[in-house]
C-alpha cells in the first residue's frame, strides 16, 4: 500500500455519512420504527392509487392517512400504556379484555339506566383503572409474574362483561358518543386528539418528572432500585393503572365508533397488537428504557399495514403473515445478534479493503 | 416428612380435580353424572386441549412458552381438509404432512428462539399470526372432509368390556400423554428440560445441550399442535380457521391448574392431564348441567379458577424459598 497517496475525499465522505447514521440510530433506537414508517408511506404514495387522496366533508378532512390515524388510535393508546409496564420489566396481557369491560360497562350505564354519556364513560374508565389496579396490585404485593397475573383478569374480564350483559351485544344511542366518533376537531377525528394527549401526558411525565427515571432504574434492576429507596410498589401500582385507564379509554372510543357494546370482539387480540407495537418501537422486554414514540410509530405500521394491504384488495385475513414478517423482522435488526453479524460484515470489509 | 414441592402442587389439583367431581355426581346425582360413560366422554371432550396442554407444558417446564399453538392446530386442521378433499391424498399421507408441518413451524421458531436470543413470548406471538395467516392462505374457508377412511375412523374405538368403549380421540390423547410421561421422567431430553426451566445459566454451565434441548421442546410443542389439528378433523369433520381462537390461553389455563410453574423447572405432565380434566368439568357443568349458555361464565369461572390456583402456587413457592 502507497502511504504517500492521498486519500481521494470522494469516497471517504459517504464513509464518513454512513458512520455518522449508524451511529444516530444506536443512540436513538426510535430511528428504526419512524425509518420503516416512512419508507412504508413513501411505498404507498407510490404505489397505492388514492392513498394520498384527502376531501373535506362537513367540516371534517377524509382519506387513507386520517383513517389509519382513527382505526389505529386504540392500539396507540394501549401501546403508550403497554409501553410503561413493559419499560418496567413487566407486561399486561390483559387489555383487550378490559376493553371490553370499559366498553360494556359505560354501554350499559347509557341504555339501561339513562345517565348522561360522560357520567357513563367516567364510569367505565373507573373500571378500566381499578381493573388495571388489580393487576398492579397482583404483581406487586402478591408477587405474581406479570404475564400470570394479567392472564387471571384476560381470561376472567371479558368473562364478567359477558355475563354482565348475558353475552349479548348493547346498543345504545347517544348524542354525545356519537359526536366522539364522528365530529372533527380542527377537522381531524377527535381520538386522534385524545392519543395526542395521553401521550404528551406520558412524555411529560416521563422527561420532566422523577418517574421516567424510576422507570428506568426499576425496570434495568428492580431490586437495585428499591434497595436505592425508590418507591418501587407505588410505582408499578401506577404504571399498570395507568396502563388500564388507556385500554379503558381504548374501549371507549371502539364503543363509540360502533354505537354499541361488542362484548364478544371489542378488543379481542388487541393485547397481541399492542405488544407488537412496543417491540417495533424498540422497548426492550427485559425492562430499562420505555420508547413512547417508538411504540406509537409501531401502532402506526401496523396499522397502514392492514389498511395498505385492504387497498391492494388483500383480504384482512392474510394480512397477518405480513404482521407477523414484519414484526419478526423489526426485532432481528434491534437485537444483539444481528448487530454483532453487522459488526462482522463491516469488519470482514474492513479487513479486505 | 416433606413432600417435594411438585407433589404438593399436583395434589392440590388432584384434591381440586376430585372435590368438583364428587360434588358434581352428589348434585346431578338424579341425570347418571357419576358413570363411566360420562367420564369417557370428558377424556374425549379434552382430547385436542389436552393434547396441545401436554405441548405446552414442555416448554412451559424448559422455561418458554408457545403462543402459536392454537393457530398451528387450526392450520394443521386446513391443512388435512385441503389435502384430503382438494388434492386427493388418502388420509394416512396428509395427516402425517399436517403433524410434519406443525413441527417445522415450532423447529423455526426454537431456532430463532435460540440462535437470535428474541423472547419466546415474541417470536411465538408472531408465529401464531403467521401460522393463522398460512391457513388463510392455504384456503380461505373450512372445509368439510367427506371420505371413506374418515368415516371409519371417527367410529373406531377401543372396547373396554362391559359395553364401554374409549373413542379414537381419547386414546391419541392418553398415548400422548403416556409418551410425554415416559419422555420427562426417564430420558435425559427430559432431565434436560428440568435443568433448563431451573435455569438456563446452570444448565449452560452445566454443559448440557441447552440449544438442543429448547429447539427440541418447541419442536415437540408443534407437533403435539399439529396432532390435536388432526383430532379435531376426527371430531368435527372439517378443517375450521376458527376452533383454535383463544386455545392457547386454554392451554396455558391447563398447565398452571395442574400445578406446572409459569418460571419453569417444575411440574409435570400427569398435572396438566389433572388440569385438562378440570377445565373440561367446569365447561361441560357449566354449559350442561347448570344450562347456562352464556359463555362468559365459563371464561369467568376458568379465571377464577386459574386465580385461585397461582394465588396457590405463589403460597407455597414463597413458603419453599423461605425454608432454603
Amino acid at each position: 500500500m502507497s502511504g504517500d497517496k492521498p486519500k481521494p475525499a470522494p469516497s471517504s465522505r459517504p464513509a464518513c455519512w454512513a458512520r455518522a447514521l449508524a451511529d444516530a440510530f444506536r443512540r436513538h433506537p426510535t430511528l428504526w420504527p419512524f425509518t420503516a414508517m416512512v419508507v412504508l408511506l413513501a411505498w404507498n404514495v407510490l404505489f397505492t392509487p388514492n392513498f394520498m387522496n384527502f376531501e373535506v366533508h362537513e367540516g371534517r378532512l377524509f382519506g387513507s392517512v386520517v383513517s389509519i390515524l382513527q382505526k389505529g388510535a386504540p392500539v396507540m393508546l394501549l401501546a403508550i400504556g403497554m409501553t410503561l409496564v413493559i419499560g418496567l420489566g413487566g407486561i399486561d396481557i390483559s387489555v383487550g379484555s378490559v376493553m371490553a369491560m370499559a366498553g360494556t360497562v359505560t354501554a350499559l350505564l347509557i341504555a339501561g339506566q339513562g345517565l348522561p354519556a360522560p357520567v357513563a364513560v367516567l364510569a367505565g374508565l373507573g373500571v378500566a383503572l381499578l381493573a388495571g389496579a388489580w393487576n398492579g396490585a397482583l404483581v406487586t404485593f402478591v408477587g405474581l409474574q406479570p404475564i400470570i397475573a394479567t392472564l387471571v383478569l384476560l381470561m376472567g374480564g371479558r368473562g364478567i362483561a359477558q355475563a354482565l350483559t348475558g353475552d349479548q351485544n348493547v346498543p345504545f344511542t347517544s348524542p354525545a358518543m356519537e359526536y366522539l366518533s364522528t365530529r372533527p376537531l380542527l377537522y381531524l377525528p377527535i381520538p386522534i386528539f385524545i392519543v395526542l394527549g395521553a401521550a404528551v401526558v406520558v412524555l411529560l411525565a416521563l422527561h420532566k418528572t422523577v418517574l421516567g427515571l424510576y422507570i428506568e432504574a426499576i425496570g434495568g434492576n428492580a431490586k437495585a432500585a428499591r434497595l436505592a429507596g425508590l418507591p418501587v410498589h407505588g410505582v408499578r401500582l401506577l404504571v399498570y393503572a395507568f396502563c388500564g385507564l388507556c385500554a379503558g379509554l381504548a374501549g371507549v372510543i371502539n364503543t363509540a365508533d360502533i354505537q354499541r357494546a361488542d362484548v364478544a370482539n371489542c378488543g379481542l387480540y388487541l393485547e397481541l397488537d399492542a405488544i407488537l407495537a412496543v417491540v417495533i418501537g424498540g422497548t426492550s422486554f427485559a425492562g430499562g428504557r420505555p420508547y413512547l414514540v417508538g411504540a406509537i410509530f409501531g401502532a402506526i405500521i401496523m396499522r397502514m399495514l392492514t389498511t395498505m394491504l385492504l387497498m391492494h384488495n388483500v383480504p384482512t385475513e392474510k394480512t397477518l403473515i405480513v404482521k407477523a414478517v414484519v414484526a419478526i423482522a423489526v426485532c432481528l435488526i434491534q437485537t444483539p445478534a444481528f448487530a454483532g453479524f453487522m459488526g462482522r460484515l463491516r469488519l470482514g470489509r474492513a479487513r479486505q479493503a | 416428612m416433606k413432600l417435594p414441592r411438585k407433589h404438593v402442587a399436583l395434589l392440590a389439583s388432584l384434591g381440586v380435580y376430585v372435590f368438583l367431581y364428587a360434588a358434581a355426581s352428589v348434585y346431578y346425582a338424579d341425570r347418571n353424572f357419576f358413570t363411566p360413560d360420562v367420564f369417557l366422554n370428558f377424556l374425549r371432550g379434552g382430547a385436542v386441549l389436552g393434547i396441545i396442554a401436554v405441548g405446552e407444558t414442555l416448554v412451559i417446564l424448559a422455561g418458554g412458552i408457545d403462543l402459536s399453538v392454537g393457530a398451528v392446530m387450526s392450520l394443521s386442521s386446513v391443512v388435512i381438509g385441503m389435502l384430503v378433499m382438494e388434492a386427493g391424498l388418502p388420509p394416512a399421507v396428509a395427516i402425517p404432512a399436517a403433524v410434519a408441518l406443525g413441527g417445522c413451524l415450532g423447529l423455526a421458531m426454537g431456532a430463532i428462539i435460540h440462535y437470535v436470543d428474541i423472547k419466546p413470548f415474541i417470536v411465538t406471538l408472531a408465529g401464531m399470526f403467521f401460522a393463522r395467516g398460512l391457513g388463510f392462505i392455504i384456503h380461505l374457508e373450512s372445509i368439510s372432509i367427506e371420505h371413506p377412511a374418515y368415516t371409519r375412523l371417527v367410529s373406531l374405538g377401543l372396547p373396554l368390556g362391559g359395553g364401554h368403549t374409549l373413542a379414537l380421540t381419547a386414546v391419541i390423547f392418553l398415548a400422548v400423554v403416556a409418551v410425554a410421561i415416559y419422555v420427562t421422567r426417564y430420558t435425559s431430553f427430559g432431565r434436560n428440560i428440568f435443568a433448563l426451566g431451573g435455569s438456563e445459566e446452570a444448565a449452560v454451565l452445566m454443559g448440557l445441550p441447552v440449544g438442543r434441548t429448547k429447539m427440541l421442546v418447541y419442536t415437540a410443542s408443534g407437533l403435539c399442535a399439529g396432532l390435536a389439528g388432526a383430532v379435531l378433523t376426527f371430531d368435527q369433520s372439517s378443517g375450521t380457521h376458527g376452533a383454535g381462537v383463544g386455545m392457547e390461553l386454554d392451554a396455558i389455563a391447563a398447565v398452571v391448574v395442574g400445578g406446572t410453574l409459569l418460571t419453569g423447572g417444575v411440574g409435570s405432565i400427569v398435572g396438566t392431564l389433572v388440569g385438562v380434566l378440570t377445565i373440561g368439568l367446569l365447561r361441560e357443568v357449566i354449559v350442561n348441567y347448570v344450562g347456562n349458555l352464556n359463555s362468559g361464565m365459563t371464561s369467568l369461572a376458568i379465571g377464577l379458577l386459574l386465580l385461585v390456583f397461582v394465588l396457590l402456587q405463589r403460597f407455597m413457592t414463597r413458603r419453599g424459598a423461605g425454608a432454603v
